[in-house]
C-alpha cells in the first residue's frame, strides 16, 4: 500500500534555509545539506528545497547546493523557486534534483509545464501553488504568495493537471507560519478536484495537524517546516502518532 | 566498470552518486564506443519513452544497447529503463527495444497518477536483488508499468489500486520499477547486488 509522506521543507535564501512567517520575516535556520541528510537519516520521505526569494529577485536556484544535497541524499527532493525556463528545469535535474516545482512561470508561460512534461516526464513536473482565502474560495498567488493572479486556485489546479503536471505542492498563505495546522477546506478542495497527487503545505504545528491533513484533507503528502526545524517533533514521532490515526506511513529506518 | 546510460533526460546524476557511495565504478555512457570498456549497464529512469527512444536512436545506443545485451551482461533497468526492454509504450505510442515480449501500460487503476511515493514489494519468487526485502518499501513514481506476455517474468508485484509488476529477472536482465537509487538503504543495497551480478 501507497504510504502517506511526510516532507520536510527547507527554505532556503542565499544558501541557508529560512522559514518565512507569513512569507515575510526570514529567520536563519541552518545549513541545507546538512540539515538534509539529518531528515534523510531520521525517516523524512522527501525533501523539498525551495529558495523562497529567488522569483522576486530574479535569483537562480543554487546549482550547487542541489549537487551538494544529490550527493548525501538518498531520498527523492524536489527543488523550487525561480523556475522559469525548460533549460533550469534540465539543470536542476542534471544537478540531482528528482523533481522541479514550477510557480510563477506556470501562470505567466502555462506552455512551460507540457513542455518540461514532454522532455522529463511528468513525474518530476510539481506545479506550487499558493492560495488565499477569499468568503467564495481562494485566490491563486504568484511570485512567493505576494501577487495575486485573479484565478481560482482550484480551477488552476485542475487546468495544470491537464497541462501535465505530475504532482501539486498546494500552500495555504493563511496556514503558513502560523502553526495552527493545515487548511483543510483548502487541501481537501484541491486533492478531491484533481487525479494528480497532492503535497499539503502551510500551518503544521503538531503531529495532530499532518493526520488531519491526510484524514481529512485527503491530502497524500504534507509538507512541514518549524515544526521539525525547531527539533519540537521529529520525523518518528511525528509517523508514530500517524500510524496510531491509521494513516499508512513508512517506517522509520 | 558500470556504464549508466545517459539519454539526456534521465536522472543520471543521482544513479551516479548512489555508485559513488557504494564504491563502484562507473561512467556516463552517451556514444555506443563508450560501452566497449563496460561490465554491466544500468539504464535509469526518469524521462518519457518516446523522447528517449529518439535520443538513443539518434547516437546509435539503441543497436549498441541491444548488441550488448546479446551479450549476455547484466543490465539493470531502473523505471522507463525496464519499460524500454518490452516492445512498445502506451505512453507517446513510442516502440521500445523489443527485448522482451510485452507492453508498456498506464496503471490500470482508480487510484491517483501519476503514482508517488513509498510503497511495498511482494516477492513472487526467488529474486536476486531483492531476496530479503519481501514487504520493504521503496520510492516510486511513474504512471505506467510493464505488462509482460510471460507472467513468471515478473519476480516482484506492488499494489496501487491494482497490482502492478515492480520487478523482473530473466538471466542478466534485471528490471525494478521503483527506484533504488532513491529508496534509503534498501535501495543501496538493490544497486549492490547488481553490482555482485557483475563479478559473478
Amino acid at each position: 500500500m501507497l504510504s502517506k509522506r511526510i516532507i520536510p521543507c527547507l527554505d532556503v535564501a542565499g544558501g541557508r534555509v529560512v522559514k518565512g512567517h507569513h512569507f515575510l520575516s526570514l529567520k536563519d535556520q541552518g545549513d541545507p545539506v546538512t540539515l538534509a541528510a539529518r531528515y534523510a537519516r531520521a525517516g523524512a520521505d522527501e525533501l523539498v528545497f525551495l529558495d523562497i526569494t529567488a522569483t522576486p529577485e530574479a535569483r537562480r536556484t543554487l546549482i550547487t547546493m542541489v549537487g551538494k544535497v544529490a550527493k548525501e541524499l538518498f531520498i527523492p527532493f524536489t527543488v523550487g523557486g525561480g523556475v522559469a525556463s525548460e533549460a533550469d528545469v534540465r539543470r536542476l535535474l542534471r544537478a540531482g534534483a528528482d523533481k522541479v516545482s514550477i510557480q510563477t512561470a506556470a501562470v505567466s508561460t502555462p506552455q512551460l509545464v507540457p513542455r518540461a512534461a514532454a522532455a522529463f516526464g511528468s513525474q518530476c513536473v510539481v506545479v506550487a501553488i499558493d492560495a488565499l482565502r477569499h468568503q467564495q474560495g481562494w485566490e491563486l498567488f504568484t511570485h512567493g504568495g505576494r501577487v495575486a493572479t485573479g484565478l481560482d486556485a482550484v480551477e488552476w489546479a485542475q487546468r495544470v493537471e491537464q497541462l501535465g503536471a505530475g504532482e501539486l505542492l498546494l500552500t495555504s498563505i493563511d496556514a503558513d507560519g502560523s502553526k495552527a495546522g493545515y487548511d483543510l477546506e483548502l487541501t481537501r478542495a484541491v486533492a478531491d478536484g484533481v487525479r494528480i497527487p497532492v503535497i499539503a503545505s502551510g500551518g503544521a504545528g503538531r503531529p495532530e495537524d499532518l493526520v488531519e491533513v491526510f484524514v481529512s484533507g485527503h491530502a497524500d503528502a504534507a509538507l512541514a517546516a518549524s515544526i521539525f526545524h525547531s527539533g519540537r517533533w521529529t520525523v518518528r514521532e511525528v509517523k508514530e502518532h500517524l500510524q496510531a490515526a491509521g494513516v499508512a506511513v513508512r517506517p522509520c529506518p | 566498470m558500470i556504464g549508466v546510460i545517459d539519454h539526456g533526460a534521465g536522472n543520471l546524476a543521482s544513479v551516479g552518486h548512489a555508485l559513488d557511495h557504494l564504491g563502484l565504478e562507473w561512467r556516463a555512457v552517451r556514444h555506443p564506443r563508450q560501452l566497449a570498456t563496460v561490465d554491466a549497464i544500468i539504464f535509469p529512469g526518469v524521462g518519457a519513452a518516446g523522447a528517449a527512444m529518439s535520443r538513443l536512436r539518434q547516437t546509435g545506443l539503441e543497436q549498441a544497447v541491444l548488441a550488448f545485451l546479446k551479450s549476455g551482461r547484466p543490465y539493470l533497468g531502473i523505471c522507463l529503463g525496464l519499460q524500454l526492454l518490452f516492445q512498445a509504450s502506451a505512453e507517446d505510442d513510442s516502440p521500445c527495444l523489443s527485448v522482451l515480449e510485452g507492453r508498456v501500460v498506464r496503471l490500470p487503476t482508480a487510484a491517483k497518477l501519476p503514482h508517488v511515493g513509498w510503497n511495498t514489494v511482494e516477492l513472487l519468487r526467488p529474486c536476486s536483488l531483492l531476496d530479503g526485502f519481501d514487504g520493504a518499501a521503496f520510492y516510486f513514481t511513474h504512471s505506467y508499468v510493464v505488462d509482460p506476455a510471460s507472467p513468471e517474468l515478473a519476480c516482484a508485484r506492488t499494489s496501487h489500486g491494482a497490482p502492478f509488476v515492480s520487478a523482473i529477472e530473466q538471466g542478466p536482465l534485471f528490471g525494478v520499477q521503483f527506484h533504488p537509487e532513491r529508496s534509503g538503504e534498501a535501495g543501496l543495497q538493490v544497486l549492490a547486488r547488481f553490482a555482485r551480478q557483475m563479478a559473478a
